[in-house]
């Protein structure tokens, strides 16, 4: 068996430098890796281009990196609710660029699977198809969109195993499963790191295969965005 | 009377049958399963990773990993499942996802929508609006006929930036049921107390009216 355990989130992040593309999982405030993004805040790392769905909030998530000014660029589908994320667009210090939900999610499902480009519908005739080639299949038309490349991905799994195996929880999936293996090394981090062999095999949502390094995170304070609820 | 939004989101629900899988947009789309009928099968797609949503959960029961993709707590429906992002966009770029329901700024009459930016203001992003009008079947559009500046949002061209090109067919509004076909809104129906004049006045794209336009019925 490949062991893929790091002692923590140290040894985890080892090797992230000023200028690199980080891919991070997470929707909203909803399974982002929170150990990874604090460790990311302590290495002071600068420049960097994050690839995200969202931005986080001014005084978590991603929005702890943008209040260091550590991101030169976001590629993210959506960043509202962040004050900071807004000034530094607005200023120019931050470059932002926006894509297609879809498209991103499968932007970096082509990379984990070895795909350089494939054609969509999403966003043709619009400013994101701008400088796109485009071509029509079945009478509508297409763009083609490039697979992501990434030096490091930054994922969150509710429980893995040593053999780097992953489990996901709720929502809380979304991106993380397509990161996995689509940057030079994946790092998940996990709730839950038991022994290889005690996670069921069938229950395996992401092989160990596509991590590099797993670690037990600490802490997860886990924030909720919007709290709703209904009367009883 | 001019429908509510409550209204809008009931009158839209009329058009969700048995059986369909249906995505909801943020604002008036989401009020659309309030008002679906009991007797049929419908299950609620969100974009972020879940088939199956339900109603938000009660206090006390919020899982900070069960979210729709407004970002509240919500709470799964037996049946329910989860997926990750790129999963969540074949349902929607397949096809698979039966209706999609979702709001905008400006709708042209050649079916062109815009609903995610406005120059000069901050720019949120498109999330999954371009996947969605890109591929969806089914497109209703929910909004209000005019804009806070009491202008048509019902236009003969689109002046915003474009989310999708020609790809809503239906839209229901305060006043009115259009449809888009011939490059043209065609009047269905009125809310209730609401005149063919009124409704001319408020369309800026052209409108053709066929015969007498009957009535919402709620």
């Amino acid at each position: 068996m490949i062991t893929k355990t790091v002692p923590n989130v140290e040894a985890a992040c080892e090797g992230v430098e000023d200028n690199m593309t980080l891919m991070l999982g997470g929707f909203g405030l909803c399974g982002i890796p929170e150990n990874a993004i604090s460790q990311l805040v302590k290495l002071n790392v600068k420049d960097v281009t994050c690839i995200s769905n969202n931005a986080g909030v001014d005084d978590f998530g991603l929005g702890l990196l943008l209040q260091k000014k550590q991101i030169k660029k976001m590629i993210s589908s959506y960043v509202g609710e962040n004050a900071e994320f807004e000034r530094q667009m607005l200023s120019g210090e931050l470059e932002v660029e926006l894509i297609p939900q879809g498209t991103l999610a499968q932007r970096c499902r082509a990379a984990q699977s070895g795909i350089p480009a494939f054609y969509t519908p999403a966003g043709y005739g619009t400013e994101v198809g701008e400088g796109k080639e485009s071509r029509e299949f079945d009478g509508k038309m297409h763009l083609l969109e490039h697979a992501f490349e990434a030096d490091f991905a930054f994922v969150k799994a509710w429980k893995g195993d040593t053999a780097g195996n992953l489990i996901f929880k709720g929502t809380a999936r979304n991106f993380n499963p397509n990161m996995c293996g689509a940057a030079n090394i994946t790092v998940a981090e996990v709730e839950e790191l038991v022994p290889a062999g005690e996670l069921d095999p069938n229950d395996i949502h992401i092989p160990g295969i596509f991590v590099q390094r797993i670690f037990k995170g600490e802490r997860y304070e886990k924030r909720i965005e919007q709290r709703t609820v209904r009367a009883k | 009377m001019a429908l509510s939004k409550e209204q809008i989101a009931q009158r839209i629900a009329k058009e969700v049958k048995d059986g369909y899988y249906v995505n909801l947009g943020i604002g008036i789309p989401t009020l659309v399963a309030n008002f679906v009928r009991d007797d049929i099968e419908v299950e609620f797609q969100s974009e972020n990773g879940i088939l199956g949503m339900g109603p938000f959960p009660f206090e006390g029961e919020e899982d900070a990993d069960l979210i729709n993709a407004g970002k509240q707590t919500i709470t799964a429906l037996p049946g329910a499942s989860f997926f990750d992002s790129a999963t969540s966009f074949s349902m929607i770029r397949g096809q698979h996802v039966d209706l999609t329901i979702l709001g905008a700024m400006e709708v042209a009459q050649n079916g062109n929508i815009a609903n995610w930016k406005i120059p000069g203001k901050m720019v949120k992003g498109m999330g999954g609006a371009m996947d969605l009008v890109a591929s969806a079947e089914r497109i209703i559009v929910a909004m209000m006929h005019t804009n806070r500046a009491g202008e048509s949002k019902l236009l003969k061209e689109c002046s915003l930036p474009l989310t999708g090109v020609e790809c809503v067919t239906k839209i229901v509004t305060n006043l009115a049921v259009l449809e888009i076909k011939d490059n043209a809104f065609h009047l269905m129906e009125r809310a209730p107390g609401v005149s063919v004049d009124e409704i001319k006045e408020a369309t800026d794209g052209d409108l053709v009216i066929n015969g007498d336009i009957p009535e919402m019925v709620l």
